[in-house]
């Protein structure tokens, strides 16, 4: 029986721009998430990935749609109890653990914030050991308790964010580009680590990134995102070696491999959506087989199918 | 091996033994520790490492960038270049550094940098910027200017280039803005072009269209490219010759084929495997222990040895030399001794390679 722990339906995020305009920057999206799985978001910049995960954790206000998370809505006006469960069971890792990380405070007064804000302790002591019981999970120790931000490496930062998030023992975690700015020996690392707390803890995560052969790597499920829209859904397997949406084909073409033959040999198919003659909006969900979904009209998915 | 690169025989650039430190609050920081490298004319370059390796700073010592702590400890920076029919080789380290701005930076030697949005100015029309190098290295009046850099934007694949002459740096695209600066480098007919993660901050697809630009004007141009980079994909797409960079030192060079194909410095083979490739299937990534080396501190031996696990005993002694392979192909790792014990590159590597390898044979 497949558990979903969150669900987003038809979700809109629009922001006004100037002389009354608005920026339509996510439109209409709808996928689910099963808890213990990942699923990665993939697209370009500006596609909205980074503002779906915004919407999700609320950051945001959405325009419309809903948002089913461990079956409650959570779209609308949240009530103290809905908003207190969010907060703690909903977490955030960002791109740049510099920026997110306040270079005034100690590593156990950033890792404790959330336990601070939400009293789940009775003693300092207690505090401490919480805090030590975590750092210990993502690698780091005892003696890094009382060190500042700027002490630490970027991959180490990595894991000060990573342990933020784990200490309210959360459902779901967004990870928003949260490996981009580390070294790829590093990446790697946390990487790894992220797969053995999931395995242990049973975690979910939402990854958002841009880097494919990532993506892959770690996610269940993938959804490609494209000028707001979701265009193509799907396993890893019907992504990767079964992608019918133009898009998706020219994105995963597009990956650099670390292979100077296939390069050399590799060419790039381009896409240009204001040429190409689709239109997102006309488009509905098709399903082409029971785990792929594909943005469309009939028609296209004809020509897209046939062209196959 | 099988594949081969063409032979590059003219010389243009000779960094000889190189070694920077820069003084900080914290103490001496070493961070270029003799390094060896050759450009040749038409040859694309591409220098491998992790943040901090030391790989922007060798390339800005070329440009003379260079910032107020740093000190160059020795080594000499050899350009040879054509003037007035005859060719003339200069120290570029020894050049006052007023001579190097006015007749080297941005006119010879161009330099892209990694963000298309720092670095052009907010406040400047784009054309204005384009033009600025032209009028003042190639001495053109404002007019004949104006015509060159519409003629530049037109070469870089920018549609059009009157309208984007008036624009402004917010008003483009990151990939418009990255060819804008490519323009502008180009401006003065360089005959090396440093390109310092020119890719990194742009997505994906339109970072395979500015690669295959830059490497469009290469041949027209008949340019010498030197790539800074982290992204291995990026390196096999472009380079004849991979150096890899940790801690100051390259400690493997070699033409694109060899250092992919038959990588044999254990750091080479850490990063080749760290990466997942579109064929693995959800196993553990390979990873390098650890983090990098901090140059505050004086390095006894290898840099490397505390996260290798091929590490010797000698290792952390004393440090290795450079050991040729072949004509081309160099590293310095212990494990080229004659006396060293046999060792092979991780498993999933060496799968991967005989693949390709396979594979390529029929493509």
């Amino acid at each position: 029986m497949s558990d979903v722990i969150l669900e987003v339906k038809n979700l809109k995020q629009y922001f006004p721009a100037e002389k009354g305009k608005v920026v339509k920057a996510v439109d209409g999206v709808s996928f689910k998430i099963e808890r213990g799985e990942t699923f990665g978001l993939v697209g370009e910049s500006g596609s909205g990935k980074s503002t779906i995960g915004r919407s999700v954790i609320r950051l945001y206000n959405p325009t419309s749609g809903e948002i089913y998370f461990n079956n409650q809505d959570i779209s609308g006006k949240l009530t103290a109890a809905q908003e207190t469960e969010l907060r703690q069971k909903m977490q955030m890792i960002f791109q740049d653990p510099m920026a997110s990380l306040n270079p005034r405070k100690k590593v156990i007064d950033i890792v404790a914030q959330g336990l601070d804000v939400h009293h789940l302790y009775s003693s300092k002591k207690e505090r401490e050991e919480k805090v030590v019981q975590i750092l210990e999970k993502v690698g780091l120790s005892r003696e890094h308790l009382d060190r500042y931000p700027h002490q630490f490496s970027g991959g180490q930062r990595q894991r000060i964010g990573i342990a933020r998030a784990l200490i309210l023992n959360p459902d779901l975690i967004i990870a928003d580009e949260a490996i981009s700015a580390l070294d790829i020996s590093i990446q790697a690392q946390v990487i790894n680590m992220m797969k053995d707390i999931q395995e242990q803890l049973g975690t979910t995560y939402l990854f958002i990134a841009h880097d494919l052969a990532m993506v892959k790597h770690i996610s269940n499920h993938i959804g490609v995102l494209h000028l707001g829209h979701l265009v193509e859904m799907g396993t890893k397997d019907d992504i990767f070696n079964n992608p019918i949406h133009p898009y998706t084909q020219s994105l995963l073409s597009a990956i650099p491999n670390p292979d100077p033959i296939k390069e050399r040999n590799r060419i790039a198919t381009s896409y240009d959506y204001t040429t190409s003659g689709i239109d997102y909006n006309l488009g509905t969900r098709h399903y082409v087989g029971d785990t792929h979904m594909v943005l469309a009209t009939e028609e296209e998915l004809c020509n897209w199918m046939d062209w196959r | 091996m099988a594949y081969t690169e063409t032979a590059y025989t003219e010389k243009i650039l000779e960094i000889k033994d190189l070694s920077i430190s820069f003084q900080t609050s914290a103490g001496t920081v070493n961070a270029i520790r003799g390094v060896n490298l050759d450009l040749h004319r038409g040859e694309t370059l591409a220098i491998v490492g992790e943040s901090g390796s030391g790989k922007s700073v060798t390339v800005k010592s070329i440009m003379g960038i260079t910032s107020k702590n740093e000190h160059v400890n020795h080594g000499e920076i050899l350009y040879t270049y054509e003037e007035n029919g005859e060719k003339v080789t200069r120290n570029l380290l020894s050049l006052p550094r007023k001579q190097i701005i006015r007749h080297y930076c941005g006119q010879r030697i161009a330099m892209v940098f990694q963000d298309p949005m720092t670095s052009l100015n907010p406040t400047m029309s784009i054309g204005k910027q384009v033009m600025e190098g032209i009028r003042k290295h190639r001495k053109m009046n404002r007019k004949d200017a104006w015509n060159e850099a519409v003629n530049l934007l037109t070469q870089v694949g920018i549609v059009n280039p009157e309208h984007v002459m008036k624009s402004y740096a917010h008003q483009l695209s990151g990939g418009m803005r990255q060819r804008v600066v490519i323009a502008i480098a180009i401006g003065c007919n360089p005959d090396i072009l440093i390109c310092d993660e020119p890719t990194t901050a742009l997505d994906v697809t339109i970072q395979a269209r500015i690669l295959e630009l830059i490497q469009k004007l290469q041949k027209q141009r008949n340019l010498s490219i030197i790539y800074i980079t982290h992204d291995l994909g990026v390196v096999a797409k472009v380079a004849n010759t991979v150096a890899i960079m940790y801690a100051g030192k390259i400690v493997e060079k070699g033409t694109s084929y060899e250092v992919f194909y038959d990588p044999k410095h254990p750091y080479t083979w850490g990063l080749l495997s760290a990466i997942p490739s579109l064929d693995s299937d959800g196993e553990r990534l390979y990873t390098i222990p650890g983090s990098p080396a901090n140059l505050l501190h004086e390095v006894k031996g290898d840099a490397f040895a505390p996260r290798n696990r091929y590490a010797l005993n000698i290792d952390f002694e004393e440090e290795p030399p450079v050991f040729k392979i072949s004509d081309t192909h160099e590293a310095s790792t212990w494990l080229l001794h004659p006396d060293a014990p046999e060792v092979h590159p991780p498993i999933g590597l060496q799968k991967r390679i005989q693949q390709t390898l396979q594979e390529g044979l029929f493509i």
